[in-house]
């Protein structure tokens, strides 16, 4: 990793999206992963990206949430955000 | 020398072609995947318990430390102490190397893959400039995928292909009419596409060295050494190669089908290598029947467990696609030929000299016709049920149990096949 203190990790969100006539997907919130609801303020840019910080990719969406900028991805049908935290320690249920 | 060679490249119509080569495909989608790897010397080996311990691929420094495809796990640790071992995710390299293909797709629909990991694309006639979208495509691929693409620019296929090796990893190479001959010739005759060890060795014989050295040999002469595949040789050298790059979707002619495994442990005797021969014929007489092909004859491959090959061939009389059939084929070469010196470790059956299944077939007088057509819709019925309900949804009783088979999931990785000529 380029920060050597600062290790990314992979955390998977439950999303509510809005999937328009087009087939184009818009996330309206996240669930994180201690049961906060976040809704998505803005959305940013979309397209297709790999995630170097934690490994994977697919479609990637940069939102908006509480004035921060989060980069959302959906890989295979599930969602995963690239979050700042400890790396592997508790990565289990909390 | 040849003068041929010297003017002719510049008169055949001018094309674009690149090569695109993701660089150490397995071991780089398991970095992207995974970055802790990232930078690290790391290898995808086949499973050691189930004797697939192989070196399948591996990082670039796990190749500056002298890591090699093929090595042996152990092998690869000792030139490697720090080795990072991890199995293969066959599904995850399907993945990348369509999504890869669906990058290719929006330059151009002449595209002709080559194995996984590699590609021809053809720009003539888009009106892009092919460095340009070389570059393009190299950044796009590292954006999107996470992985590294070198990529070979040159006016026919085979330079392009040399061009993708020359410079490792995340590079754009570009031969042209001009400069070929400063940067390929000087190269080592077994660069060039094709000339595999065998033709190596044998050119170095007549003191052929180098591309420019095959450049330079008469026609003639390599076609009275090498047969015809001599006349390609000079031609590919000579920068006189005008094949095709094939639209997409287009496939290699078939010229057999075969699967193999290496069993996990030994095989000690001819009941055990009759198991292990029809289970792997069901996924032989499977993919006959889907690719609509009769096989004229089968091909045996053993290995025993002093890793030495042996290879027996049969042609039969009327051709089949019955798994049971290329099987009690396959047996009858083994048990005419092997003498059971030692334990059998690895098998492949083979089906070979394929003819479509729609062609007319001679009758035998002494072949029953009508058995045969029963037992085809019989098998053709099991084929329906596995489609519908799973490879193990009905199969030969004496399968159950253990047989020393271990699937390994590869059967659908591609292979590089033959070029399109």
């Amino acid at each position: 990793m380029r920060d050597g203190d600062k290790m990314a990790r992979k955390v998977y969100v439950e999303v509510i999206l809005k999937t328009d006539r087009e087939g184009k997907n818009r996330p309206l919130s996240i669930l994180w992963e201690d049961g906060t609801r976040y809704e998505v303020d803005r959305l940013l840019d979309v397209r297709r990206a790999a995630s170097l910080k934690v490994g994977g990719g697919g479609m990637r969406y940069v939102i908006m949430i509480r004035g921060q900028q989060c980069r959302l991805f959906e890989e295979d049908g599930r969602w995963f955000v690239e979050a700042d935290g400890p790396e592997d320690g508790e990565r289990g249920e909390s | 020398m040849c003068d041929l060679a010297e003017y002719l490249p510049e008169q055949l119509p001018e094309r674009s072609i690149l090569h695109s080569d993701m660089n150490s495909f397995y071991a780089s989608v398991e970095a992207m995947l995974d970055p802790k790897l990232r930078g690290k010397a790391v290898a995808v080996c086949g499973s050691q318990e189930t004797r697939h311990g192989i070196v399948l691929a591996k990082s670039q420094k796990a190749k500056k430390a002298g890591v090699k495809t093929g090595m042996a796990v152990w092998e690869a640790r000792q030139c490697c102490p720090d080795l990072i071992v991890v199995p293969p995710q066959y599904d995850a390299y399907i993945k990348y190397s369509k999504l890869a293909h669906e990058i290719y797709l929006r330059y151009t629909d002449q595209m002709e893959p080559f194995g996984m990991d590699e590609c021809w694309l053809d720009l003539t006639g888009t009106g892009r400039d092919p460095v340009q979208t070389a570059d393009e495509i190299r950044e796009t691929v590292k954006s999107e995928l996470g992985l590294t693409v070198s990529i070979g620019v040159s006016f026919n296929k085979i330079f392009a292909k040399l061009g993708s090796d020359m410079k490792k990893p995340d590079a754009v190479t570009v031969i042209t009419r001009q400069n070929f001959r400063s940067l390929v010739w000087p190269l080592a005759a077994s660069e060039i596409l094709y000339c595999g060890r065998a033709t190596t060795r044998r050119l170095a014989r007549y003191g052929v060295l180098t591309i420019g050295d095959i450049a330079a040999t008469p026609p003639e002469l390599l076609q009275d050494w090498l047969g015809i595949n001599g006349l390609a040789l000079w031609r590919y050298a000579a920068g006189l190669d005008c094949s095709r790059v094939m639209t997409d979707g287009w496939e290699a002619p078939v010229k057999s089908i075969g699967h193999g495994v290496t069993c996990v442990s030994d095989l000690l005797n001819d009941g055990e290598v009759w198991h292990v021969m029809l289970e792997l014929a069901q996924e032989v007489g499977h993919r006959l029947r889907s690719q609509d092909f009769l096989a004229g004859g089968v091909q045996l491959t053993l290995r025993d467990n002093g890793l030495l090959f042996t290879q027996y061939q049969a042609k039969r009389e009327a051709a089949t696609r019955s798994a049971m059939e290329i099987a009690q084929d396959c047996f009858r070469l083994f048990r005419e030929n092997y003498r059971w010196e030692t334990p059998v470790r690895a098998i492949c059956v083979r089906a070979v000299r394929l003819v479509s299944s729609r062609e007319p077939q001679q009758l035998g007088i002494f072949d029953d016709a009508a058995r045969r057509e029963k037992q085809d819709r019989l098998e053709a019925a099991i084929d329906d049920i596995r489609r519908r309900y799973g490879k193990r949804a009905v199969y030969n009783a004496c399968l159950m149990g253990d047989i020393k088979v271990h699937e390994i999931g590869a059967s659908e990785v591609t292979m590089p096949g033959m070029m399109y000529v």
